[in-house]
This record gives C-alpha cells, structure tokens and sequence, in this order.
C-alpha cells in the first residue's frame, strides 16, 4: 500500500451521532428550528428526519452554507405528516433530491440539481437556481423566482394524473427542457428589458413529450430542432393563469400584467424524435 | 400437377420481392443476400403449419390450394425456434452458403452492412455482445489442482462455501469482550452489505428491454436460489415490488425511469448505471411502440413516447458529481442500501474504479467489451471498450496497490459464458459475477442478434403479448434455478479440487492461474505466471 | 527552448491524470493584500468536492521585498538533497540567487509525506544564444529543463512576486503546513481542492499549475488533451506532469504572454462557440470566430472543465463551451469571488452586491482597477 492513499471520506467523516446533535434543534410542539450553521451535509438531514418522526410540521432551518440534499432522507414508511422546511441561507446541490410529499421554502438562492428526480411536494425559491433545475422531476411542483441556469427540466416526466409543474420567473441558460418527456413547464422572463430575447440556446432539443410555456421573445435558432410553436388553447391560458397566479401569491408580482404579455407554447414535433435514424 | 407448383413458386418469389430486374428502378429494391437458408424436408413434413406460427417474421407460408410449404429466407433471423418447434424435425435453417467472391478484408458481413446503410441511411442497431473475434482470455487461462501436496476436498460429501456479501467493509473491528467471553459486542459501525449464496448475480436487463414474464422469471430465479436480479433502468414494476424487492439490484441510469423513494428502498441495493460494456459512452432509445401502457407506468413516460436513455447522467459529469449522486441515494435510503456504481471497461478502468471508490461506492461494476444488450450502435458494440478480464485484473491490482480494495465489492459482467469463466473472474479479483446472456440462452434465446426488432420468437426481448405468452415465468425460472444450480455446482467441484472450501479463498488468488499462449504483456496484465512457470 | 524527452515511443507515456474538484478565487481590484482566511473557509465549504489527495492556493503580491525578482518555489520529492544540489548549481549558475530559504511550514500539519520545499529569488543570468531569449522566455526554458532533467526537483511556480503552494491533503491542511494564514497578504488568492481518480499521490500533481507568474486551478477532466498535449509540444511546452490542467497552464502561456491575445479572445479559442452559433452572427464576428477555430483548433479544449487563471493584476474563471462544470461569480465592494458554489462565497461574505453564472465559455475576467468583470453580467444568470 502506497502511504497516504488511505481512503478518507470527505462526506461522512467528522459527523456526529445524534444524540451531540441535538443542541443545534429546538422542538416546541410541531414546530422546529435547526441551527445549521456547524452541521454537515448528513447531519442536517439527520436532524430533519428526526424532528419529522417526532411529528414536526414546520421546520425553520437557519445559517444554511452549501448542506447538500436538505430534505431526501424524508421518505419515512407509516407517513408522517409533512414537513414544512424553510430555509434561510444558501442551500447546496441536490436540494430536494427524489423529495416525497414534503414543502422546502428557500429565502435565498439555490444551487445546482433543485428537485433532482423529485418525486412528490413542492420547493419554492425565493432567489435564483443553479443548473439542472428539476432534472427527471416526476412529480410535485417547482416555483423559482428569478433565473435558471443550464439544462433545467432536462428528462421531466410525467404518467397520466402525474404531472410535474416548474415555473421560472427569470430566464434560463442554454438546453432549457432538454430531452423532455413529459411535465409543464413555465418560463415568464419577467427580468428581460424590452424586447430583449431569452438566453437560452437549444431550447427543448430532444424534447419527446410535455409542454413549455416561454413569454417573451425567442428566436427560431434558439429551439431545438424538435420542437414546434403553437398559440395557446383556452385550456393552456387557463392552466398559466393558475401557475402565474400562485407565482404571484408566492413572490408578489402582478398576475394582469405577466399574462398580458406575448406567450408560446413548445410542444415536440414527434414523440418519437429518434425512430427514423436507425436500419433495422 | 408439377407445372402448377412451378408456376405457384413463380408467384410466390414475386410475392416476396424476388423479381429478377427492372427496366429503369422506380423504387429501391434490397440488394442484400439472406442471412440463412432454410431446407425442409417435404418427406418429413406435415404440413402443421406450426413453424408459421412459431415464426414472427413471417418466413413460413403454408398454401391451402397446393397443400404446400413456403419460405421468404430474407425474412429469416435463424433464431431456431420453428426448427425446434417442428415435431417431425423437417426444418434445418443454416447460415446461407452464398457467398460474394472470397476477400479477407471485404467481408460478407461489411458488404451486407454497406448495402443495408446504402438502402436507409441509418445507424445499424445490433443485439447481443460483442462476436468479433477479440482474444478471449477465459480461453487462455488454465486452473489449478491439488496434487500430493495437498488434499483436494470432495465437494458431495464435505462444506463447500459460496456465500458472498457485496458491500464496503470497515477496515477493522473493534469489539466489546465480556469477563467470560459471554457478552461480546461489536462496536464499529458496519457499512450496509447484501448477501448472496452464489457468486453469480442476474445481470441489468429492463423491464422494456425484456417481456414482464422474463423479467418476472429472473426475479423468481433469483429469490429462489438466494441471489439478486438488476432491474435494469426501466422501473421495478409495482407488481413485483413487494415479493422480489429485496432480491433486487435497483437501477439508477440517465433516464431515471421509474426511480421513486419507494424503489430505492424496497431494494436490496441500489445501482447507478454509468455505462454498458456493449455500448460505453452512448445513451439509448427504448422504441415507443415498446413503451405499452404497463412500462408506460413502471418507467413514468406517456405511451407510445419513445424511452431516451441520455448517454451521461446530466448530474454526472465529474467524479465529485458522481460522489454527490452516491450519497444522494444513500441519503434517499437512509444509509441502509449498499450503492453500486457500474460502468463500462475502457482504457483507463483501474483510475476510474479507483474514483469510484474514493468517490463512496460500496460496489463497483465492470461490464467489459463482449457485454451484451438489447439494441445498441453495431458500430460501438464491436469497437469500444476492453475484454472485461484485463480489466478486472488491472482495477483489483489497482484497488489494492491504493489499500482500498476492501472498501468495495467488484462485480464484473460482460462475457462469462460458464462455470469455469466464473471462477477464473473470483481467482483474478471478482467477488461475483454478472450474467446476462447464459440466463437469457437458459430460457430459450439463441444469440440471434435480433433483440433491437421487438420481435424475439422466444418472448423474451418482446413487448407483443402474442410472443411474450410463450415464456411461461414458473418453468423459466426453474430452467435458471437450474443453471444457477449446476453452475455452482461445478464451481464447488473445481474449489474443492484446488483444496479450498470458501470461494473467499479463491478472491483475487491468482496462484491457481496460469495462461497459455499469452504474450508477455498481457501476462503482466492479468498479473498471472505462464502455465509451466 | 526544445528538449528531447526520452521515452522510446508514445505507448510508454503515463495516462494524464483524470480529477475534478473545488474551486474558488478571489480578487480585491484595488490591490489591498488580505490573509490567506477567505480562500480557507470558502475551500472547506466545499470539502466533499475533494478527497484529501490534494490541496494547494496560489496568491499574488504575497513577496513585496522581492518583488523585482523572480521567485521559485521548487519542491524535492523524497526529501532528495542530492536533487536539490542539483538544483542549487544549476540556478547559481544561470541565475543571480540574492536570496534562498526553506519555505516555513508547520511539521504538526495533518499533511501527507511532505517533501522539502524551497524558494529561490533570482534574476536570469543569460550567456550565449539565451541573451536573445526574454527574461520569461529564459526562466521557461530553465524551468523546463529542471522539471525534465533532474530527478526529484519539480517546480511548483516562478512568477514575481507571487507563489504556489500546494500538497497531497486537504486544502485546509496544505494551508496549515505551509502557515498560509499565518505569514502571507496578497491581492489575489485561489484555491484548490482535489479529487483524483488517478494519483500518484505526490505534491507536484495537486493545482495550482504554474509556469512564471500564471496560475491554474482546474475542475473536470480535458478529453482533448492528447491534442492539445501535442500540439503544445511544437512551441517547447512539455508536460511532464501528466496531468490535463498542464495543458491549460502552458496554452495561457503561448496564446497570453508569447502571442499576446487577451482573455477575451483565448476564451473563443478554449471554448469556441458552436459552428451553428457562428452562423447566426454578422459577417464581421462570423469571420472572427470561423478562423479562431480554423488556426486554433488544436487548442480547442474539450470535455467539461471550469479553470480559474490567475497571473499578476489579473483573473479569470470560464468554463467549457456547454457549462458542464459550474462556475459563481460574486462581488462585494473592492472583492470580487469565482467559485464552484454560491454557497462557499456566502461562507466567506454572506451579504453581497452581486452574484452571476456566466454562460458556457464566457470568461469572468477581474482586473486591478478595472470592473471588467461587469461584462460577462450580461449573458449570464
């Protein structure tokens, strides 16, 4: 053995059992507070999932720096009841991973991987998202109030009844929607100027099912080449009007004007965007 | 009477396309060569008519008015099943003897795929593994037995152990002793391992790629026999999740199909599926006319809508994402689930697992170049990647040098086509095996290649409820109870023959190797003397 | 400014080194030098982005009593003294060494078998054909030949009045081994924190790379290196650490410093825009970029990558041309952060004026005196 090659877990080592955490948590009732400012990535989900098993129903998570995966460790068999988490501070990659059922409030930005094959609940960012926003999203809802970075929505889902929900309110970077599968999507670039057009490239490359929203101005070279524009249906106003509505509950902007503004609705041009490229 | 067959013959070779020529083409007719000739024999033959209804290709034709047998050989993919259905024994199907003029560098094969990619532009799909002549190292690597100096063990009559556990070990352990030995404790924290009776584990086929009854027919083989079966990346069907659960290696790929928190810890373990050794680096596409309104459910996608497998995972791509996506799922398991990380073998294997490890995985999984698939690029299968045994020597000669060869498993898959592979796989490092292709042949399939068309004759790669009734899940999987059975079988009698009675003996004890007709570096590589030496 | 490396054929070359990692910078464009602490804390915000198998920082207006001279810091593997004896002759006879000393370290740090570690501040001493060479050019060369020839002696940086330090360990403990926090105020500091997938485990392949005053710090793994590695050979650059980020270094040296192109454009060369992108651009820009990437080619760097390069007055952070490796720009008065994570800036100060993410192959290029910075805001999140 080479000296000094020696494996170290850059995760899990240091974390404390969780009997030393519990001095960062304050239980009153079905309400909590979690001091995360000392707590590594695992310990703050083991203090999450501690408080959820002791039928806490609102969380408020402070001092967060970068703990990845707030809020995964929550799929607890004989349910317990929801959990409300909010966040304040900046929460790392992977917030929400495959999250089932529970609500992550975050008062601040958040990083890469939002919702990362969320399958259940619903994350609102009162902020910005980094990439990968919503990746293979099976469920839930996701509202970011500002931008998003590249590739979010890429492999959403969806099954019948089940149809995952994210709404921007910013822009997005470059392979917005990429290979979509199913899911709606809502892009308002509400913090564009006048005529100015979205900044993702690629948008919807890929795309094989589901349905994107975009306001504003986008041009023809911006879209992948398997998606096509359409003119929204009654059915698809009503649908927005209920997204932007809640958008507006949530971060305070004026529903009348976001929906007087020009929309388009992507959808894919084949469900089956690859079939002809193969001899059989 | 014999001019009006020859004039039926005629009708039936137009029929099929067979027209001599045309005077200036209106449409483009196939200039390939059939792959096989089918020779009835008319004696035997009487005229059941089951070869037709065996056939999904539509090859065999029976005519009422001739009381006659016809064959479209163009159609035919050689899979065998009417040759072994016909109850007289009347059909003979063989690779077809016609041959272009003989060329060692134009081969038949290249010239049919000019002509096929000439006729439709497309990328050539293939099936199965790798048939390209590649060394085979299996071939060329000799076992050991105990002779005089130490006793071989008869495997009937004495213990001989093949349980393995899968999963990171903790480096030592520290343990509690009572005054009279009576209450001991162990102290350390242990790292979460599944347990097999058999080295040899079913390898990730999809519900998808394969019917529900041969994915249901592995499940119960599995369980039956104490090992695990991998979903694949197409969902664990709701179905199924309650009985076979926990003899299942659940999939985490690029499309994240049918990955809810409820499959990830219904699971025996759970594994993220970087690569496939048949296809390293490229993604895939499940046809939608696959995707029925059952895999629709399983996978979460809309009916019809084809299956994109990306060729990353769009959270990986890098070593710390992958690291960040490993405790993700052991996040979503509450730490409960060993996590496996497969990939493809390809050149710089060893630094990879090495990452891999380092990076939190409990399993690393080497699929190598001959793995197999249900469709991928002709063109990558029988190019990308490395023989799975060089690999294997190089990332457990690796894993130790570093001193973590104990912080995980290695599962290798891709190639193993019998007992003796396997054990060879154990003595250059393995701690079990992955099989795809031997389970697959044990319930009917014949290597045909034909998997990417969804028209598999034995039910096995098929979504079409006509062929996928022909596998029958209670006799298949007693036909793989019985090669997992017959396979260790003989895995205890060449244990025992080299005097050892736990397959941990054997782990990485390239002693009872020896290679034959192996260069030097290839010796090196798999880190065994030459036979003699 | 040519050497022969002696391998028989290419088959005997290693495998670079394949990693990823954290990253983070920071700048004040006033010049004010601060302590090591910002770049520490912000790197330990990211430990699960390294493993332990490497650490190192860069920080520049760190030797002002020297600064006219070029400072080399040389590390000996094995604690080789007869490398360094080597070294010693070689340097006193092509330089002018006004002042040597073992670089102060802390033995108690948590670092794994730390070699000696040295710095030499000299001025060239040319003789013969070198008098035509610059100053940079003959330090280049002299590097070159040290980390080529002698065995056990590599050279961690030899710019001005800057240094690099780095070890096999995490960042934090490299830090306290070399005492940064302690003994050094500079106007720029970057950070590094490793995770190889292939280590030799030794100091000289953690980051930062560093060929005179120029900094790398490099996340993601370059699959045109053997390209670029070849092509970079032709003008003298031998990459004798075998690792990708290498070739990051010596390729700024050669477009930069040797062909004087800003950032701006080597950023077009590095992560050119796609073909269908150029397309769509007017006839002057279209012209532009076709033959960036006609002449430069070569230098395309592909695969994912976020690098953060550093030389004296100047630092800037891009990514790949499809952003498959992150990248957060903030500022905060006089400071202005690169980072792999938001978060490891909010570590260090929580309240900021400005957080972006620039688009894929964008450059955030921070200037002394400058909001040059401010530019890439535009496209960016």
């Amino acid at each position: 053995m080479v000296s000094g090659l020696s494996l170290r877990d850059m995760f899990l080592e240091g974390v404390r059992p969780i009997e030393k955490l519990l001095r960062y948590v304050e239980i009153e009732d079905d309400r909590a507070i979690i001091d995360a400012s000392e707590l590594k990535h695992k310990e703050v989900n083991d203090l999450l999932r501690y408080v959820a098993l002791k039928h806490v129903t609102k969380v408020d998570l402070v001092n967060v720096v970068g703990q990845r995966y707030i809020g995964t460790r929550l799929h607890i068999p004989n349910p317990s009841p929801k959990l409300e988490i909010h966040i304040q501070g900046t929460p790392g990659n992977d917030l929400g991973a495959f999250l089932d059922r529970h609500r992550i409030i975050v008062h601040g930005n958040a990083q890469d991987g939002v919702g990362n094959t969320m399958d259940d609940g619903e994350i609102v960012v009162y902020g910005r998202a980094g990439d990968v926003v919503a990746m293979s999203m099976r469920g839930g809802k996701i509202f970011i109030r500002d931008n998003v970075g590249y590739r979010t929505a890429i492999h959403m889902k969806e099954y019948v009844g089940k149809i995952p929900i994210l709404v921007v309110g910013g822009t997005a970077q470059d392979f917005f929607g990429e290979y979509m599968a199913g899911g709606r999507v809502i892009l308002l670039g509400l913090n564009l100027k006048e005529g100015e057009r979205h900044k993702a490239h690629y948008i919807g490359t890929g795309m094989h099912g589901g349905i994107i929203y975009l306001r504003g101005k986008v041009e023809d070279y911006q879209l992948g080449k398997e998606v096509g524009i359409l003119k929204l249906e009654e059915e698809d106003w009503k649908f927005v009007e209920r997204q932007v509505e809640q958008y507006c509950n949530y971060f305070g902007a004026n529903k009348e004007k976001i929906m007087e503004g020009n929309f388009i609705k992507l959808v894919p041009v084949s469900r089956r965007p690859y079939g002809k490229i193969y001899a059989y | 009477m014999h001019e009006k067959i020859f004039e039926k013959i005629e009708m039936e070779k137009n029929q099929t396309g067979n027209i001599e020529f045309f005077l200036g083409e209106k449409e483009m007719k196939s200039f390939m060569l059939p792959e096989f000739i089918i020779e009835r024999s008319d004696e035997r033959c009487i005229r059941c008519r089951v070869c037709e209804r065996q056939c999904p290709e539509g090859t065999h034709r029976y005519d009422g008015e001739l009381d006659m047998m016809f064959h479209a050989e163009e159609k035919c993919v050689g899979c065998q099943r009417c040759a072994v259905f016909c109850p007289t024994n009347a059909l003979i199907v063989r690779p077809h003897p016609s041959q272009y003029r003989p060329n060692a560098n134009w081969t038949r094969e290249k010239l049919q795929d000019l002509k096929k990619q000439a006729e439709t532009g497309g990328v050539i799909l293939t099936g199965s593994g790798n048939d390209k002549p590649y060394r085979i190292y299996w071939d060329h690597l000799v076992l050991n037995a105990s002779q005089v100096t130490n006793p071989s063990i008869d495997p009937l009559r004495e213990p001989m152990e093949l349980r393995t556990f899968l999963g990171r070990k903790p480096d030592s352990l520290e343990i509690k002793i009572g005054e009279d030995f009576e209450g001991v404790e162990i102290q350390s924290e242990l790292f979460p391992n599944v347990m097999i009776e058999t080295p040899i584990v079913f390898s990730a086929m999809s519900y998808g790629a394969i019917s529900y009854n041969a994915f249901k027919s592995l499940a119960m083989a599995a369980k039956e026999y104490g090992t695990l079966f991998n979903t694949g990346e197409g969902g664990l069907p709701i179905s199924l999740r309650d009985g076979y659960g926990s003899s299942a290696i659940v999939q985490v790929a690029s499309g994240r199909f049918g990955v809810d928190p409820d499959y990830l810890n219904v699971a025996a373990a759970v594994e993220i599926k970087i690569g496939q050794g048949a296809k390293p680096g490229i993604g895939g596409h499940l046809p939608g006319e696959k995707v029925t309104e059952k895999i629709s459910e399983t996978r979460m996608i809309p009916e019809g809508t084809d299956a994109l497998s990306p060729a990353p995972q769009h959270d990986i791509y890098s070593i710390e994402d992958l690291s960040m996506l490993i405790y993700a799922l052991k996040e979503a398991t509450n730490y409960e689930k060993p996590v496996s990380v497969k990939i493809a073998a390809v050149h710089n294997v060893a630094a990879i697992a090495s990452g891999i490890v380092r990076a939190g995985a409990d399993i690393v999984a080497i699929d190598g170049l001959r793995g197999g698939t249900g469709a991928a690029p002709k063109i990558i299968r029988d190019n990308v990647g490395i023989p799975i045994e060089l690999a294997l020597a190089a990332v457990d000669k690796r894993l130790r040098e570093e001193g973590i060869r104990n912080k995980a498993s290695i599962l290798i898959a891709g190639g193993i086509r019998n007992s003796a592979d396997v054990i060879k796989a154990i003595a250059l490092g393995a701690d079990a095996v992955y099989i795809g292709t031997p389970a697959l042949v044990a319930m009917g399939c014949t290597i045909c290649q034909k998997c990417y068309t969804g028209r598999c004759s034995w039910g096995i790669c098929t979504q079409d409820p006509y062929l996928t009734r022909r596998l029958n899940p209670e006799i298949a999987s007693k036909r793989l109870v019985n090669l997992l059975r017959g396979w260790s079988h003989e895995i205890k009698e060449m244990l025992g023959g080299m005097g050892i009675n736990a397959i941990e003996s054997l782990r990485g004890n390239r002693d009872h190797l020896r290679g034959v007709g192996l260069e030097e570096w290839e010796l090196n590589v798999l880190g065994v003397k030459g036979a003699g030496e | 400014m040519r050497f022969e490396i002696n391998v028989k054929s290419e088959r005997f070359i290693p495998d670079k080194d394949m990693q990823a990692c954290g990253l983070f910078g920071v700048m004040n464009i006033e010049g004010k030098r601060f302590g090591g602490e910002m770049a520490i804390k912000a790197i330990i915000n990211m430990k699960a982005r390294g493993n332990g198998l490497g650490g190192g920082f860069a920080a520049y207006g760190i030797y002002p009593d020297y600064k006219d001279y070029y400072a080399i810091h040389i590390m000996f593997q094995n604690r080789n003294l007869d490398a360094k004896k080597k070294v010693d002759e070689f340097l006193s006879k092509n330089f002018d060494v006004v002042f040597d000393e073992e670089i102060p370290n802390n033995p108690e740090a948590d670092v794994v078998d730390p070699p000696l570690v040295w710095r030499y501040f000299v001025s060239p001493k040319k003789e013969g054909e070198d008098v035509k060479l610059s100053d940079d050019d003959y330090v280049v060369s002299k590097v070159m030949h040290i980390n080529t020839s002698i065995d056990d002696a590599y050279v961690f940086s030899s710019g001005k009045d800057m240094g690099v330090f780095k070890g096999v360990g995490f960042p934090e403990d490299v830090a306290d081994f070399f005492l940064l926090n302690e003994l050094y105020k500079g106007y720029i500091w970057v950070a590094h924190s490793r995770f190889p997938t292939n280590t030799p485990g030794w100091w000289g392949g953690a980051h930062p790379f560093s060929i005179l005053d120029w900094t790398v710090v490099h996340n993601g793994e370059i699959s045109s290196y053997g390209t670029n590695k070849r092509f970079l050979e032709m003008y003298g650059y031998y990459c004798t650490l075998f690792t990708d980020t290498e070739v990051m270094a010596y390729a700024v040296d050669l477009l930069m410093r040797r062909q004087g192109l800003p950032i701006e454009v080597v950023s077009k060369i590095f992560a050119a825009p796609m073909w269908d992108l150029i397309e769509h651009m007017d006839e002057k820009k279209k012209k532009l970029y076709s033959t960036l990437r006609m002449v430069y080619s070569p230098l395309l760097i592909n695969g994912p990558f976020t690098v953060i390069v550093a030389h004296q007055g100047e630092m800037f952070g891009i990514t790949d041309r499809i952003r498959l490796r992150p990248i957060t720009a903030g500022a905060k008065g006089d400071f202005v952060f690169l980072s792999s994570e938001e978060s490891a800036i909010r570590a260090v100060s929580p309240k900021l004026d400005l957080v972006w993410t620039p688009r894929g192959g964008e450059p955030v290029v921070v200037r002394l005196k400058r909001k040059d910075h401010l530019m890439s805001i535009k496209e960016s999140i």
